[in-house]
């Protein structure tokens, strides 16, 4: 299990598009992906769990990645959310 | 003559027969159980039955309305292949619900999470769980659903609410207009009524029970006003209304999205005025190519206190983001004992337009002022903002403002917020003591806007609301034209950008003098953008 903290800087937060671009790229890997927001676990390959927690520009997170190629996927969601989500 | 009225979202003119979609009343109880093979595979079924007819809307939509207006129905597609969500509808299935129960029972608890949250997007969501629920619900109890392609030609639709999937289903050439009793001017709906160019109104109370199929009526889209069963004239009326704005649309719709350049190669740009921020959409709409004038009085105002920092920058990053790369020119707090806003404690006065109003008032009482800049300055981060202040006619009124911008520079930066640096400060010119010194202030500013509203009362010392003087308030006056014209010249000589944000800037007898004298920006009321460009394109 892998995790790490990042802030959302994408300027409409995870609204429906970056959360697809989001979840398109998340859904290539195998593992779990989960993102620790405002006490709540919310699934990272879910569009629907990503939209309705209402992630907001600014909003810190921690995102924790478990299976085969956890590493992977960590720094390429991290890098995503990073680089504003386009 | 019966009247309704609601919010006028898309403008035109309508006299048509009345059709009442009625949501169908279904017993979600009704089906049978019969295996969960079998009913996860009527649920599948139902999807790729709605992708199919989704991706037909898709197609059609984006012919008729455009890519950006079909992206709200791929958004559909994309929510209901959310693996999370179709694992709760298999494992409701599993405990026993009918394929119709699931969808049901799993869209309902998404619909309360989404409706739950404050926030205009994650409404819109939620609308668009229902419909997404409505449709497949449809699909699996073998619903026609609402011909809504099939109506004659000459219906004006009423609903109680317009879904993305019924109003991607509307033939413009068969309804004249659509009527809603929920929605705004920024819903969906709206949109797409714009978008495919069909009068609009929406918010209009119990508009389904109060308005019977066959009712003959007349609609207004602008002002949102819908009259029942019209007599002949006043039928006559609407058409001939709906004709010339049909032929006026006709000749300046192909101005759209053309740059706004004289017949001798001089570039000019027409902006649009705005008093609130979903106001942004409605300059895109209408052509602008920026904002000239965003009012900023709105988020003052009809409340008991002062918005705060984050309320501010929440309203000023919206038409920020909204218009991207173009401008947008905020004007601070333009207010004064004229208007009532009482915990601002400003009193009564025998002159307010003359007294502590505007930048005399925020220069005083920085706490408040602070605010709005430090909003301002976050916000700019985000867009293409430029701030202009307002009633200025003194240098050091400019200076003082410029000043409290750096502090609230070195506050944002100490707190490590996001914000941008040296945002363009301009001068609104609306007094005549601001033209009398326009060459000193164009070298402080980084732009000048004429306010040709305030200045023509200012230079002509009238009150326009006095009938007995009213007349003397005539932007023509030669001193007003001759107070517009230094000003231009001013900025000129000073290599600063010039606009206009007053009525006059749309004012055909005037635009021909502005272009000579050198205005770089019209900025209007959105309706008339394009016929302000139509007329700066035609002149030599």
């Amino acid at each position: 299990m892998v995790s790490k903290e990042t802030v959302v800087i994408d300027k409409m937060g995870f609204h429906m598009r970056p959360a697809n671009n989001f979840i398109s790229a998340m859904n290539k890997y195998t593992s779990d992906i989960t993102i620790d927001f405002n006490g709540k676990k919310i699934n990272g390959k879910s569009i629907m769990n990503i939209m309705a927690a209402c992630i907001k520009y600014g909003s810190h997170i921690t995102i924790t990645c478990e299976g085969e190629d956890e590493q992977q996927m960590l720094d390429e969601a991290v890098k995503l959310i990073e680089s504003g989500l386009e | 003559m019966k009247t309704l009225r609601g919010i006028g979202v898309s403008s035109g003119y309508a006299v048509g027969k009345a059709i009442v979609i009625k949501e169908i009343e279904r017993d979600l109880n009704s089906a049978v159980y019969t295996t969960a093979e079998e009913e996860i595979k009527k649920f599948q079924d139902a999807v790729s039955v709605y992708t199919k007819n989704t991706n037909e809307l898709i197609e059609q939509l984006t012919k008729t309305a455009g890519k950006k207006n079909a992206e709200i129905l791929e958004g559909h597609l994309v929510m209901l292949s959310d693996p999370f969500m179709l694992s709760q509808i298999n494992d409701s299935i599993a405990g026993g619900n009918t394929a119709v129960k699931a969808t049901d029972s799993v869209c309902n608890g998404f619909y309360d999470m989404f409706s739950s949250v404050d926030d205009e997007m994650m409404k819109q969501r939620a609308s668009d769980i229902l419909d997404i629920k409505n449709s497949i619900i449809g699909i699996l109890c073998g619903d026609k659903g609402v011909a809504i392609e099939d109506v004659p030609k000459g219906s004006i639709l009423i609903a109680k609410d317009f879904t993305p999937s019924m109003t991607s289903r509307i033939n413009r050439e068969n309804v004249y207009a659509v009527i809603a009793e929920v929605g705004s001017v920024t819903s969906h709906s709206a949109i797409l009524a714009r978008a495919i160019d069909i009068p609009a109104v929406l918010s209009v109370k119990d508009a389904s029970s109060l308005i019977k199929d066959g009712d003959l009526l007349a609609i207004d889209g602008s002002k949102g006003k819908i009259l029942f069963e019209p007599d002949q004239k006043t039928v006559a009326e609407y058409e001939k209304m709906r004709d010339r704005y049909f032929e006026e649309k006709k000749s300046l719709t192909e101005y759209f999205g053309k740059p706004t350049v004289t017949k001798s190669g001089i570039k000019k740009a027409v902006y649009g005025n705005i008093g609130k921020p979903e106001d942004a959409e409605n300059v895109l709409h209408n052509g602008g190519e920026g904002i000239g004038l965003f009012r900023t009085e709105f988020l003052f105002m009809d409340r008991p206190s002062l918005p705060s920092e984050e309320e501010q920058f929440e309203a000023y990053s919206t038409v920020a983001k909204t218009m991207g790369e173009k401008e947008v020119i905020i004007r601070t707090l333009d207010i004064g004992g004229d208007k009532a806003v009482s915990y601002l404690e400003i009193p009564r006065e025998d002159n307010p337009f003359l007294g502590y109003r505007a930048i005399r008032y925020c220069l005083d009482n920085p706490d408040i002022f602070k605010v709005q800049l430090r909003a301002l300055l976050r916000a700019a981060y985000f867009g293409n903002i430029k701030i202009m202040l307002p009633l200025i006619t003194d240098l050091n009124e400019v200076e003082k403002a410029k000043k409290l911008i750096l502090e609230c520079e070195a506050e944002l930066e100490n707190e490590g917020a996001l914000f941008k640096k040296n945002v363009p400060l301009g001068v609104m010119i609306e007094t005549p003591a601001a033209v009398l010194i326009a060459d000193e202030l164009a070298q402080i500013a980084d732009f000048f806007s004429i306010g040709t509203n305030d200045l023509t009362g200012y230079v002509m010392a009238v009150d326009r609301g006095n009938g007995k003087v009213s007349k003397l308030y005539d932007v023509q006056k030669p001193a007003v034209l001759k107070a517009i014209e230094m000003t231009i010249k001013s900025a000129k000589k000073a290599g600063i950008p010039v606009g206009m944000c007053g009525e006059a800037a749309a004012d055909s007898a005037l635009i021909p003098m502005l272009i000579k004298w050198g205005l770089d920006e019209f900025s209007v009321t959105p309706n008339l953008i394009l016929k302000t460009r139509k007329e700066i394109c035609e002149f030599d």
